[in-house]
């Protein structure tokens, strides 16, 4: 019994000892010896530390990339998806601003009713100029109606089906327009050619005609209803010898980039072909 | 049964045209795409529709073009025509045989389209027809050959398997 309590004793004497010895060796009160041991402590730990980092990075490492490669691909997925939708509602936007304008060009002349359609193709053959619309005989489109936009006259009807018609725009080599010039008064015809230029013809030799000048349609024939905005001229070619001057016209409408246009639904063309000789 | 995958090929290869090839202009022209995938069609070994073909896609192209029908269908099957001769001469040379196909059909089916507008009073020049439409077209299907032929010559050998076991 007594054997016991001494060692027990001895045991709480020892650690107590000790564990003073490196509690003042850890406080720095031993000097050199107690630097000593600490670097040699924390040199330990470094090496364990290090070894176990590595060992660590080995095993996770690729299962972190992994979980990071497919973070990745879902993001760039969802990334992909928001551009796709940035794009269609950048469509839709321009969509909309077309059919702004549209809307305020109908506005502005309440006396035809218009029904809108948009390009869905061109004609296969590049010696033509016509466009498809997705309109037809279904929506009250019917041949030789007049299509405009916003910013002028594009053509006219001059085929339709059920849900679809063709349209032979201005700059059709085989397309003629009466037309007339607004500040010189005077009339000529404008007609398309293969490049996609519109020249006017028929102008008088006297017809004082000046680049800038704006033409509009005559309404003479039939085809087209009065003052709808063709185009500008651009050159003015008069020689002395030819019978009629001759001007290249500038068309406000930009035919590559026809996407939405309005046929005029309540104007009756007249049909002059057998008044002709 | 085989023929039956000319409807849904010709409509697609129109649709593209009047939709999307019909856009891709150089100068004033642009490519010709059932034209030069009926040629491809033609050069193939062992098809024997290509005349059918021809005819329909002539008939549904003058359906949607300005053009006079006829015009389409004379110009597909000279086309048509013109590659079957050459796929007997130059047979084994199939990309010399489409392009000489492709490059001429250009020619023929322009001229074609020429002269009837001429003939219906339309105002056009030789000139401005050939420089503007006709070269820069014929360099648009001459593009287009190449991948064209590949499509249709797969297309071919998954309709008559035939053509694969050789």
């Amino acid at each position: 019994m007594r054997n016991q309590l001494s060692r027990t004793i001895q045991t709480t004497i020892i650690f107590l000892v000790v564990g003073g010895v490196i509690a003042l060796a850890l406080g720095g009160y031993f000097g050199g010896v107690s630097n000593f041991f600490t670097d040699s402590m924390v040199n330990i730990q470094f090496w364990f530390s290090s070894r176990f980092t590595a060992l660590q990075d080995f095993f996770t490492a690729p299962r972190d990339i992994t979980t990071l490669r497919q973070q990745n691909a879902e993001l760039q997925n969802e990334v992909a998806e928001l551009q796709a939708q940035v794009i269609q509602l950048q469509q839709q936007v321009g969509e909309t601003q077309i059919l702004a304008a549209l809307v305020d060009f109908s506005r502005a002349r309440p006396e035809n009713t218009y029904k809108a359609a948009a390009v869905i193709g061109r004609d296969p053959s590049p010696f033509l100029h016509y466009v498809i619309i997705n309109r037809g005989s279904n929506d009250g489109i019917l041949r030789g109606m007049p299509v405009v936009t916003n910013q002028g006259l594009v053509g006219r009807v001059d085929a339709v089906i059920a849900d679809a018609a063709r349209v032979q725009l201005i700059t059709d080599p085989a397309s003629m327009v009466n037309v007339r010039l607004q500040n010189a008064e005077e009339e000529g015809a404008l007609v398309g050619s293969v490049t996609g230029d519109v020249i006017l013809q028929m102008i008088p030799q006297d017809a004082n005609v000046e680049p800038g000048d704006l033409v509009l349609t005559s309404g003479l024939g039939g085809s087209y209803p009065p003052d709808l905005i063709v185009g500008q001229v651009v050159n003015v070619r008069s020689r002395d010898f030819d019978l009629f001057q001759q001007a290249t016209v500038q068309p406000v409408v930009d035919f590559n980039r026809l996407q939405i246009v309005l046929v005029i639904v309540n104007f009756k063309p007249v049909d002059i072909s057998p008044l002709l000789p | 049964m085989q023929n039956l995958i000319a409807f849904p090929v010709i409509i697609l290869t129109v649709i593209l045209q009047s939709a999307v090839v019909s856009r891709v202009t150089l100068l004033s022209g642009f490519g010709d795409l059932p034209m030069v995938m009926l040629a491809a069609w033609a050069l193939q070994e062992e098809v024997d529709s290509a005349w059918h073909w021809a005819i329909a896609t002539g008939m549904l192209v003058g359906f949607i073009s300005g053009l006079p029908g006829a015009v389409y269908v004379a110009g597909y099957v000279l086309v048509v025509a013109l590659a079957k001769v050459l796929r007997r001469r130059v047979w084994q040379a199939p990309l010399l045989a489409m392009f000489s196909v492709t490059f001429a059909g250009t020619l023929v089916l322009n001229g074609l389209s020429l002269a009837v507008l001429r003939i219906t009073g339309v105002p056009l020049t030789f000139q401005d027809a050939f420089g503007l439409l006709t070269l820069p077209g014929a360099l648009l299907n001459l593009l287009l050959a190449i991948p064209v032929y590949a499509v249709m010559h797969d297309l071919a050998r998954w309709a008559y398997p035939s053509l694969e076991a050789k």
